[in-house]
């Protein structure tokens, strides 16, 4: 993975940075010993390592604007870094970087029940915001896997998902405001306890934008009442075209079921050899179907699920009757990770998106590219919206296999889009999927996508080397090409 | 002179788009035209007609995506959800219905792109987001006069910037879109509305709150005062002779009645309760989209749409009222006034409506009034500098040469 080119002349001057981060932030707000630096030299995605030149840990906005100021008038780069769980590397830090961690803004400001939202310093973990609303029966819905550590913050920045994102939306349609602190250290406030804030939808654009924008400061979050109700449903199929079939006609029929998680036959044994939930051993797919709710709608939703699965050939069929047992159904799918990696030394996971009807094609090459890249790979798959979670074993010890395996990861990707996908449903580019941008994306698309981040930081400070395969200078991809200014073609219609 | 230029295809939209570039001609970017009187007033002789780009090019409903032309008429986009007994969650506003005294005969005017481009979202954006949270994907020419694409036609993407969002209530300044992919999602088997009579707004505010907050799945809430109430098409609502607080429950049958009636035990102490159900209770919602109980009446000439806090929904209503004539009703639980308000002064009143939104944050938007109002007073709310500027270097990205729709958004530039 080829990074900007470390600039010299920053590193040269890397004492002289740490004591001014040290006075911005003094105590134990910067961290410049390698032993303590090496903490911070990967995120969630551990295949790509780099020391930070410096870390530096503010606690209050001010200090963060601060900072950015520092940096910005010494053209200093910037690495935001939320809880560090991010899987596609956007938290990588660059070798002549202040990785800027936000661990330290912990706090819940504000509960606001009459307004139904929760404001949130970025650091607090996606749980916590959960836990500090339940006792009067709310919740924050997106739940990517990684609630108990990664933070609200995070989630803004990589727009996280979850399992019950086709019925309760990602990220970006949960969160009502944020306080963002500019490259050049301006602090702005976008919305708030309303809808849709005035002018520009930036809360849009900064949702998902992979700290390549601003730095998060404060974020507010709507919550909502808590479904009374979950049941699930545990389906067998033959084929994976029949548990397409089943997703297909359950929401066809109206029902967006709360969580609508497919396996495969790989997946399947792994999980079920690590948990013992008890899934059937002899089924090509497996569909866990959750419905929830209030109880009298979930029962009726249930019953006519079953129905559809019959009809769409489910060969085995089970439903929850209690709480545990419907934790049990879950209990393989949440651990399909472990498992993996209780079956391989090494596994990557990627994340792309595909029209659900694509699914048996999809599959179907896959398990060609498996034989042909020699590597073991097991299915998870947010069904309800396409979102596909191939696992890739491997074992890193053994000469060559990463390379397979991300050759096989990237062959996966650029299949998703062929077939009408996207390279990432939830995860993000990162540095990842960076050099695959253009497999989706025209240059022209990249180029207008980066403009956008001009307008936000001209000097391409902040987070450079992430989601865009080539930098270009704001100047360049400002530039106009101007013709003569005669109207050239005659046959358009005028009236 | 005024010219109109109609292309038919993408190559002779990005022509017209390179031609106004270098030559430093605005357009009037235009899909039925049917909201012209939204937005700061602005002057241009150049009419960018894109009504061609009409059609739906992709719709699998099991997908939950539509992919169509920008220019596809709003009344074949819900006509083709309707046959497959799917919708827009978040209940498009017929704008256009506001803006005119003669509502169009042919139902819901516009095009899809406009209602995009406009980004007004209807009673339920309560429950399920507003047009941003619904806009996937779309290609478009820049104002740089260059084709680009962002999004994709997928529910599930974060792939790139989400320019998609910064579309939808661009008014048509950022970029001409010629193809739009949205999420569609299923329409409820059933759909009821409580009534609740007599309530004023704090009153009110305070019981839509209650009922939200329950576990109940409330998707709409709205207040109409009595005064407002009587101008109902709803026989139950303008026959109460009272204010009426409505909530929605949406859902399969067993649902419905289960949780009305829950709803009914909670909210019994408040006040009288009535029901509306299936036709009624969609009736109820379409207009109260388009606020037309209360454009019934004739005490007012400009409309204002303001978003602020619930919470503080009957607080600001109280504050201009007290100060300029009028009248309210509130929707999103009390997030969303609309005002009807007399003529006399557009400047002073928006100093008073600007003062008033300040104070508990949000944000208040012009909707309907005439050209001189339009022209004293900005339609949208004025931005803090800091925001001002990031708007301003946004619009600069995509229209570096200001040739798209100038002044509709910001007023004089």
């Amino acid at each position: 993975m080829k990074m900007p080119e470390p600039d010299k002349s920053i590193l040269a001057k890397r004492e002289e940075i740490i004591a001014v981060l040290g006075a911005i932030v003094p105590g134990e707000g910067v961290i410049a010993d390698t032993q303590e630096l090496s903490a911070y030299e990967c995120d969630g995605l551990s295949a790509y390592r780099q020391l930070p030149m410096v870390v530096v840990l503010p606690e209050t906005t001010a200090q963060v604007s601060a900072v950015l100021k520092y940096c910005h008038s010494s053209g200093i780069k910037v690495v935001p870094r939320g809880s560090g769980t991010g899987l596609s590397g956007g938290a990588l830090p660059l070798a002549d970087g202040v990785t800027l961690g936000l661990g330290k803004f912990n706090k819940i400001l504000d509960i606001d029940f009459e307004n139904r939202c929760v404001v949130s310093q970025p650091g607090v973990t996606n749980l916590a915001l959960t836990h500090a609303v339940e006792h009067r029966g709310f919740y924050y819905a997106p739940d990517p896997s990684s609630q108990i550590a990664c933070s609200i913050g995070g989630n803004v920045a990589e727009n996280s998902g979850g399992v019950h994102c086709l019925k309760y939306g990602l990220t970006s349609n949960n969160v009502l405001g944020v306080e963002m602190v500019l490259m050049d250290g301006e602090i702005v406030r976008i919305g708030g306890r309303y809808m849709d804030a005035g002018g520009y939808d930036l809360l849009g654009v900064i949702t998902g934008s992979e700290g390549l924008l601003g730095v998060i400061t404060e974020v507010t979050v709507r919550i909502l009442q808590k479904p009374s109700v979950a049941r699930a449903l545990l389906l067998g199929f033959e084929s994976s075209e029949s548990a397409g079939d089943c997703v297909a006609a359950i929401i066809s029929e109206g029902i967006i079921p709360g969580g609508l998680e497919m396996m495969d036959r790989h997946a399947i044994h792994a999980t079920e050899d690590f948990v013992h939930a008890g899934y059937p051993m002899d089924v090509e797919a497996l569909l866990i179907v959750e419905l929830d709710g209030p109880r009298i709608e979930v029962d009726h939703l249930i019953e006519r699920v079953g129905e559809i699965a019959r009809r769409n050939k489910a060969t085995y069929q089970r439903t929850s009757e209690s709480e545990s047992e419907r934790m049990i159904f879950w209990s393989g799918r949440k651990n399909a990770f472990p498992a993996m990696g209780r079956m391989s030394p090494d596994y990557i996971c990627m994340d792309g998106t595909i029209p659900r009807s694509q699914l048996p094609r999809v599959l179907r090459e896959m398990a060609e590219m498996s034989q042909k890249f020699g590597l073991r790979c097991a299915n998870v798959f947010h069904a309800g919206d396409g979102n596909l979670h191939p696992l890739i074993l491997f074992d890193a010890n053994s000469a060559g296999e990463l390379e397979r395996a991300e050759a096989f990861g990237a062959a996966i990707l650029k299949l998703c889009v062929d077939v009408g996908g996207v390279l990432t449903g939830e995860h993000g580019v990162g540095v990842e999927k960076r050099d695959l941008m253009g497999e989706m994306f025209t240059d022209d698309d990249m180029k207008q996508q980066q403009r956008l981040k001009c307008a936000f930081d001209p000097q391409q400070l902040l987070n450079p080397g992430k989601v865009y395969p080539t930098l270009h200078r704001c100047s360049e991809l400002g530039k106009m090409h101007v013709h003569n200014g005669k109207l050239p073609f005659p046959d358009i219609p005028r009236f | 002179m005024t010219s109109h230029l109609k292309p038919e295809n993408e190559a002779q939209l990005l022509d017209v788009l390179k031609w106004a570039v270098s030559s430093g001609t605005p357009v009037d970017v235009r899909g039925h035209g049917s909201k012209q009187g939204f937005g700061n007033a602005m002057a241009s002789d150049t009419v960018l007609d894109v009504s061609s780009f009409s059609g739906i090019l992709q719709y699998d409903p099991a997908e939950l995506v539509l992919r169509a032309g920008a220019a596809t008429p709003m009344t074949a986009l819900l006509a083709a959800l309707e046959t497959n007994n799917q919708r827009l969650a978040f209940d498009p506003v017929d704008l256009a219905s506001i803006l005119s005294s003669h509502p169009s005969s042919e139902g819901f005017a516009g095009t899809l792109g406009g209602m995009v481009a406009c980004g007004l979202a209807g009673p339920g954006r309560l429950k399920y987001g507003g047009i941003r949270d619904h806009i996937l994907g779309f290609h478009a020419v820049s104002g740089r006069g260059e084709v680009f694409k962002s999004g994709g036609n997928v529910m599930k993407n974060v792939t790139g910037f989400d320019l998609s969002k910064l579309m939808a209530g661009s008014m048509g300044t950022l970029a001409v879109m010629y193809e739009i992919t949205i999420k569609v999602l299923p329409a409820p088997e059933k759909s009821r509305t409580l009534l609740l009579q007599g309530l004023n707004a704090e009153q009110a505010i305070q019981a839509m709150a209650t009922a939200v907050n329950s576990p109940h799945e409330v998707s709409a809430a709205a207040y109409l005062p009595r005064a407002v109430a009587k101008g109902s098409d709803v026989d139950l609502v303008s026959n109460s002779n009272s204010s009426v607080t409505a909530v929605r429950v949406e859902g399969p049958e067993p649902s419905v009645i289960a949780r009305c009636s829950a709803l009914r035990k909670l909210l019994e102490h408040v006040g009288t309760i009535d029901e509306l159900h299936s036709k009624r209770s969609h009736e109820f919602w379409a207009e109260t989209g388009t606020a037309s109980a209360l454009r019934k009446m004739d005490n007012w000439s400009t409309l204002w749409r303001i978003s602020v806090p619930p919470a503080d929904g009957a607080r600001v209503a109280a504050t201009i009222l007290g100060q300029v004539d009028g009248e309210v009703m509130f929707d999103w639980g009390g997030g969303l006034l609309t005002l009807g308000l007399s003529a006399k002064d557009p400047h002073a009143q928006s100093t008073i409506i600007r003062e008033a939104v300040r104070q508990v944050t949000g944000h208040a938007t012009l909707v309907l009034g005439d050209r001189a109002a339009r022209q004293q007073v900005s339609v949208f709310q004025p931005m803090p500098p800091g925001i001002a500027s990031l708007n301003k270097r946004i619009k600069s990205a995509f229209d570096p040469e200001g040739i798209l729709n100038p002044g509709r958004i910001h007023g004089n530039g």
